[in-house]
């Protein structure tokens, strides 16, 4: 299977880590990801504003470029980058009023209407790879870890970009199942995590951060996988902040979904670059002896 | 408690006129049932309710709206969009009201008054995001 | 726009069908009876009573709905004039006013109620078991039942979807793979007049009638269909509360929590889910939640002293007689109301979190409660679109029958001769549902005294 791959700013930088074990374990899979060539940020966020075409733009020209490339659909790591994309190809495919204006200002491309579809790993591995046979890759079962499957937003908001029941989605659990773990259930699982407030407001943020941690905490996890480079890092930075201020805090390792795949399909450890995870991960990891 | 005067010309300024149509929302289909507030992650932080912040726009309070923290925390989750009973975009009309003062270009954040250590910190994700939300 | 009546002949049928044996249709049966007309009642479920006979106490003067509704119960079942059916259905009308031909499907109950004298031995051994369509699933019943005490008539049916004996005949009949059920047939073995009749089969009842009057009721919106509210068994709808609180009920009045029994010291009551909500649910109110989320509130206040109820409202619809008085006494005995929505209730070990505001004090709360009641839009009673259809009948986008004119033929729909009453035309409380029932058994009456004058001439309007 050959598909066209859009990586994202982030992805590419501190989260290389999220990147290198996704290909990895794709590799294994069988799935030859194309990485979009000439790729450009996708903007991040996207515009809510009705009368804002520009910052579509960045969106769009990716979409026209997949088409460039010969493909008809485009997968993305990064859940951020997969709902800004998503939003702004439904716009081309359904405004006709706005894809006018938006191609006669691209018109150095072909008019583009839409004709790609814009997908999140997760929804490969569900519906194009199958849960079997990412199971049959399986060569060191997790063991029943307690594992917590955080969301966020941008996988499951709004209802048009959703890639699984908005309230009580279960396509991670699912994974988590199918990678021989426990899924640990909890409510703060679609619960944002303060987005990019970090900037400016960074100690808001640690407190969405402390309530969602504890959360799972109090529910058995042991860790928290994660699909969002974002989400990871707000996760991920709150908690030395947090065990200082509340005496009980318990963190937790985070990681992402691509890195417990690596680990239980037996994959270098290396490909999965923990370094760039916290210290904390790094050394949970060694103590539960998933690495050696 | 300062009274407040309504009246047509407040209720109908340019401000609101511009909200509605930046969001694309009808702000009178709210009907003040606050769900909004009660799933908004970012409510614990704000001065004025999500809700209420509807209800300022309703009554045309422009100046209140426009010293709030409240739309410079919403973290466009979308939560409020999801579960309002109304189909009201809340989200949408955070973003409009942002923009109003954004587009006069008055930064919310100051990117050049950023630490080197910060700015080394945060991922990309985080501050292009940040810079695209609260940045002209 | 009401069309007069044209010619009717003098001969027609001096009968009425009543669909529905709620409340509405119940009283709607009695006026047209008492007048002097022969009526058949049509009931789908095994007795009449539809949802009041459910209910713990009614608003505002907190009767005991089935005190003073059997006495009603009993005089359809005993009225020279009425011919009951139950566990029947309409499946085909044709003909027009005056003149129309029913067929109605007498399900087959595999009990001889000719036979049969009610004594309950049946009942009291059947091993088969199914949720309780008359305690809303909080409690189950047997395969061979009476929904409840006080049915009419109190002579059971089998259920053979739960029956052990219908199984075992079906697997035998179709020799499938598997482990053979047993030959149960308790009920006929210890039945002391031989009323179980395995043979007895579906029949079709014709009748010709004069005019049909519509009274099929409603059912609520399930729990599930509003996003945030999980699904789990301490959150419950308003009948299922009903059912707890009433002192007949699964738990002989005690409230209980369904998931450890324990009795709930904080309760949360939810308006409006579903009901003023077009993205997840209906636009419409749905007209008696407020009350009886407050009546709710006070008999739980009643049952459990040291309790505390929460209501989350966003307005507070009390239009009828006493109504307003009655919520005032409710908030000033010590019922909590706080004026916003819940985003979300979610589990917390023992405990339900409700993740909710109070725009009144600009304040976000979180109640950790032990049981929540949601109060679910009130929909038009399951399966009514092919009945409607059937009788050719309009029906609104929200599936309630539309009134030939909405101020002044509120009982009278599209079709002449075919009239509507309860909660089938909609949302209603039970007072202006028996006021409906008389209303159109009133225009049944005034159809039928036309017909013993000289044909008329025909108006156009």
């Amino acid at each position: 299977m050959e598909l066209s791959y859009y990586p994202g700013c982030t992805i590419k930088t501190r989260a290389r880590n999220f990147e290198d074990s996704a290909m990895a374990v794709l590799h294994e899979l069988g799935v030859n990801m194309v990485e979009l060539p000439r790729w450009n940020c996708c903007g991040t966020v996207y515009s809510l504003a009705d009368d804002d075409l520009v910052h579509h733009i960045a969106s769009v020209r990716n979409l026209m470029h997949v088409r460039k490339q010969g493909h008809e659909k485009v997968v993305t790591l990064c859940a951020f980058c997969y709902n800004t994309l998503h939003r702004a190809n439904d716009i081309m495919r359904d405004n006709a009023e706005k894809r006018f204006a938006i191609n006669s200002f691209m018109d150095e491309e072909a008019a583009y209407e839409g004709q790609v579809s814009v997908s999140h790993l997760l929804q490969v591995l569900r519906d194009d790879i199958g849960l079997e046979k990412i199971s049959a890759k399986v060569q060191k079962p997790l063991d029943g870890l307690k594992i917590a499957s955080y969301y966020g937003c941008t996988l499951l908001r709004p209802k048009s970009a959703a890639i699984d029941n908005p309230e009580n989605p279960t396509i991670l659990q699912s994974l988590v199942k199918a990678l021989g773990g426990t899924p640990i259930e909890f409510p703060f699982a679609t619960e944002c995590c303060g987005s990019f407030q970090v900037v400016d407001n960074r100690d808001f943020v640690n407190e969405r951060a402390y309530e969602i941690i504890n959360s799972a905490v109090k529910n058995g996890a042991e860790a928290i996988i994660v699909s969002c480079p974002l989400c990871e890092f707000n996760l991920r930075q709150a908690q030395v902040k947090l065990k200082q201020k509340y005496t009980d805090f318990k963190g937790l390792p985070i990681l992402y979904f691509t890195q417990i795949m690596a680990l239980s399909f037996g994959l270098d450890i290396k490909i999965n670059d923990f370094e760039l995870n916290s210290t904390e991960t790094q050394e949970w990891l060694k103590k539960e002896k998933l690495v050696v | 408690m300062a009274r407040v005067e309504l009246s047509s010309k407040k209720l109908h300024s340019e401000f609101i006129k511009k909200v509605a149509e930046i969001s694309g929302q009808n702000i009178y289909q709210c009907y003040q049932c606050g769900k909004c507030s009660a799933g908004c992650p970012m409510c614990f932080a704000m001065d004025v309710l999500p809700n209420q912040i509807i209800r300022l726009a309703q009554l045309g309070l422009e100046d209140e709206i426009a010293s709030s923290k409240t739309i410079w925390l919403c973290a466009s989750c979308l939560t409020c969009d999801a579960r309002c009973p109304k189909g009201v975009d809340l989200s949408r009309i955070m973003e409009a009201m942002r923009l109003l003062t954004l587009r006069i270009n008055k930064n919310h954040i100051e990117p050049s008054k950023m630490s080197t250590e910060t700015l080394a910190e945060l991922p990309a994700i985080a501050l292009v995001s940040s810079f695209r939300k609260l940045t002209s | 726009m009401y069309k007069l009546m044209q010619n009717i002949e003098t001969a027609h049928a001096q009968k009425a069908l009543v669909i529905g044996g709620g409340i509405a249709g119940i009283q709607a049966a009695l006026d047209i009876a008492d007048a002097g007309y022969q009526v058949v009642l049509v009931e789908r479920t095994p007795s009449i009573g539809g949802h009041m006979i459910q209910y713990a106490e009614v608003f505002p003067t907190l009767d005991c709905p089935q005190c003073i509704m059997t006495p009603k119960m009993v005089e359809v079942s005993q009225h020279p004039n009425i011919k009951l059916l139950t566990y029947a259905e309409v499946k085909n009308v044709s003909g027009k006013a005056g003149h129309f031909k029913i067929e109605i499907l007498q399900k087959s109950r595999r009990v001889d109620h000719t036979k049969c004298t009610g004594c309950g031995a049946c009942w009291q051994k059947c091993p088969g078991k199914a949720d309780s369509e008359y305690n809303a699933g909080v409690s189950e019943r047997t395969a061979i039942y009476i929904p409840f005490p006080q049915a009419v008539p109190a002579k059971p049916v089998i259920d053979t979807k739960h029956c052990r004996y219908i199984h075992y005949q079906i697997f035998m009949a179709n020799k499938t793979e598997g482990k053979k059920p047993p030959e149960c047939r308790i009920c006929e073995k210890i039945c002391p007049v031989n009323a179980i009749d395995w043979e007895q089969q579906d029949t079709i009842v014709t009748e010709e009638v004069g005019a049909i009057v519509v009274a099929t009721g409603f059912d609520l919106m399930p729990l599930n269909q509003i996003p945030g509210y999980g699904i789990d068994p301490d959150i419950i709808n308003g009948i299922q509360f009903e059912r707890l609180l009433s002192p007949g009920g699964p738990t002989a009045g005690v409230v209980k929590r369904l998931s450890d029994g324990k009795i709930p010291r904080e309760v949360v009551f939810i308006s409006c889910c579903g009901s003023r909500d077009p993205e997840h649910g209906v636009a419409y109110c749905s007209r008696v939640c407020c009350m009886y989320l407050a009546k709710q509130a006070m008999l739980y206040k009643n049952a459990v002293p040291d309790g505390q109820a929460y209501v989350f409202y966003i307005d507070t619809r009390t239009t009828g007689k006493g109504y307003e008085e009655f919520l005032q006494r409710g908030i000033e005995e010590g019922t909590l109301y706080l004026r916003g929505k819940v985003s979300r209730v979610y589990r917390d070990r023992d405990k339900l979190k409700v993740i909710g505001v109070d725009t009144l004090s600009s304040r976000k709360v979180e109640i950790s409660c032990d049981m929540v009641v949601l109060a679910m839009a009130i929909l038009p009673s399951n399966g009514n679109g092919k009945l409607f259809s059937l009788l050719g009948i309009e029906t609104d986008i929200d599936g309630f029958v539309t009134e030939s004119h909405h101020k002044f033929h509120p009982m009278e729909t599209a079709v002449d001769g075919i009239f509507v009453a309860g909660v089938a035309q909609g949302p209603k409380d039970i007072p202006d549902s028996v006021a409906q029932g008389s209303g159109a058994a009133g225009k049944v009456l005034a159809l039928f005294s036309r017909a013993r004058l000289k044909p008329q001439e025909p108006v156009k309007v």
